[in-house]
């Protein structure tokens, strides 16, 4: 049985949605196991369905929606740190700064 | 069905749901004499709308006399300084041909600021007066258009209100009404399931094509259309974003492909192909939301289902705009600007199904002349950029 705070949208996925706001230490039952969650986690977040190796494919909807960077266990947050698209790169505030010069990065 | 039998009818055949003024400005230097005639009379459904540019482009041309003879537009003033290339008297004689109301105002042969607004005011009245006369009639099921767009997507887009648009798009469908959906960028990833719902092979091709150009345009720009607040929503990939985004398009069988400006043949389901054709010119292909929403309107679309999870405020010129909020937090946060709380969904409040019910609902009740939260607070947010266009080819609106 799901946890009610996740979503599986088909059966096939490996990502659950969080359909509402994880506090950092929430504990989750997952496939029998407990999770915690190291940091908070707001609605619409990704969390592993089971485990995921390197290059898999993270399927949400039925579909692929990009690939494992690294080991994802279950449970565990997926989003930029951990998979990327297999189209564009993906533009952050953090990370794509495409007008600064490099000193600002100094 | 019947919708309403308040109609305006225009003198081409098309009908409107709202009777607005256009002013018009042709280039940014007639922007704010443009406005200073608009704002006092903004609550008599005076709308400001305009291009900025100082250059001619036949898109935005296009787009321009496809705004000033939309349905919902009842009488057009024209703001010009008087040195653009914006071809004035074309535009002029295409709005008069289509038996609406049309003056131009040339700033440089008015003698300046302070009496193009007297006069720009003075002729706002005499067209307003001429509207009031439009003859009313009934407005039929399948003579309306409605276009989609999701703007502030977060996780929640795609789960809440982007499905539940979906489900009143195929409500809106089976009853032979138009819909519009678009952003071939954040159809990427989606080829194959939207190519299978595609009326014909041809068109199929087609609609793949269109999504290919969108990811080569993309990775030329350098990033596609992904906005840090996506990421911040839960949002990782493009393709992720898209799969939410294509929700909205419901699962009806798509007709055909349009492009900026032209408007559906009859009923069905339509994609907006927004991405330039030929090689990467003039920049983002669309620089905002707002973007979007006008060309969804230069195809006809007489009201927006607006998606959006982050919370956008936005409303338009010309055509209503309805706010679908699929985050139930952001709803709490934004109650005033948000006209659905399809979030609903996520706490076990309603059902996909009653979300799309809703949205059906509101969207007639809107054509029968209900104010959107977005008209109500006075949005009318328009923008028009440089873009340039292939014509679609008969393939792209098979039979």
């Amino acid at each position: 049985m799901t946890d009610p705070r996740l979503l599986l949208l088909d059966p096939s996925d490996n990502a659950f949605v969080a359909i509402q706001t994880l506090e950092a230490g929430t504990t989750l039952n997952l496939a029998g196991q407990d999770v915690t969650v190291p940091q908070r986690l707001t609605l619409g977040h990704k969390l592993a369905a089971r485990a995921i190796r390197t290059g898999e494919k993270i399927l949400k909807y039925r579909a692929s929606i990009g690939s494992a960077t690294r080991d994802i266990a279950l449970g565990e947050h997926i989003h930029l740190h951990n998979m990327k698209s297999d189209y564009l790169p993906t533009y952050t505030l953090e990370t794509g700064h495409t007008f600064c010069t490099s000193h600002d990065h100094h | 069905m019947i919708i309403t039998e308040n109609a305006f009818l225009r003198a081409d055949g098309r009908k409107g749901i709202r009777n607005t003024l256009v002013v018009a400005y042709l280039v940014e230097c007639a922007h704010h004499v443009a406005r200073e005639i608009t704002y006092p009379n903004r609550e008599q459904g005076v709308h400001l709308i305009g291009f900025s540019g100082c250059y001619p482009n036949d898109y935005a041309a296009r787009m321009m006399q496809a705004l000033c003879t939309h349905p919902n537009v009842g009488g057009v003033l024209l703001l010009s300084l008087g040195c653009e290339s914006f071809n004035r008297s074309s535009l002029a004689e295409a709005v008069e041909a289509s038996g609406r109301p049309v003056e131009t105002l040339v700033i440089q042969q008015n003698g300046g600021t302070r009496k193009t607004i007297e006069q720009g005011r003075t002729a706002v009245e005499a067209i307003l007066k001429k509207m009031a006369l439009v003859p009313r009639v009934p407005l039929h099921m399948d003579e309306l258009i409605v276009g989609t767009v999701c703007g502030g997507s977060d996780a929640t887009s795609g789960i809440t209100a982007n499905p539940g648009i979906g489900r009143a798009f195929d409500l809106l469908v089976e009853q032979k009404a138009g819909c519009i959906f678009e952003e071939t960028g954040e159809l990427i990833g989606c080829e194959d399931i939207m190519c299978a719902r595609a009326a014909t092979p041809e068109l199929a091709e087609i609609l793949r094509g269109s999504v290919e150009k969108a990811a080569r345009y993309y990775t030329v720009l350098g990033h596609g259309s992904f906005a840090p607040g996506n990421a911040d929503g839960g949002l990782t990939t493009q393709e992720e974003k898209s799969m939410g985004a294509y929700a909205k398009s419901g699962t009806s069988r798509i007709s055909g492909l349009l492009k900026p400006g032209d408007v559906p043949p009859r009923g069905g389901l339509y994609l907006l192909d927004v991405v330039p054709d030929g090689e990467v010119r003039f920049g983002f292909p669309n620089i905002n939301d707002n973007a979007e929403i006008a060309e969804l309107i230069a195809c006809g679309s007489h009201v927006i289902l607006f998606s959006t999870g982050r919370g956008s405020v936005v409303g338009s010129a010309i055509s209503p705009v309805i706010k679908v909020c699929a985050n139930p937090e952001t709803f709490r946060r934004m109650t005033d600007d948000m006209d659905v709380d399809a979030g609903r969904i996520l706490e076990g409040r309603a059902s996909l199904d009653e979300v799309g019910r809703e949205i059906l609902d509101l969207s007639l009740a809107v054509a029968r002349g209900a104010q959107t939260k977005s008209e109500l607070l006075g949005h009318q947010e328009f923008v028009l950029t440089y873009k340039s266009f292939e014509p679609i080819g008969p393939a792209c609106l098979p039979n």
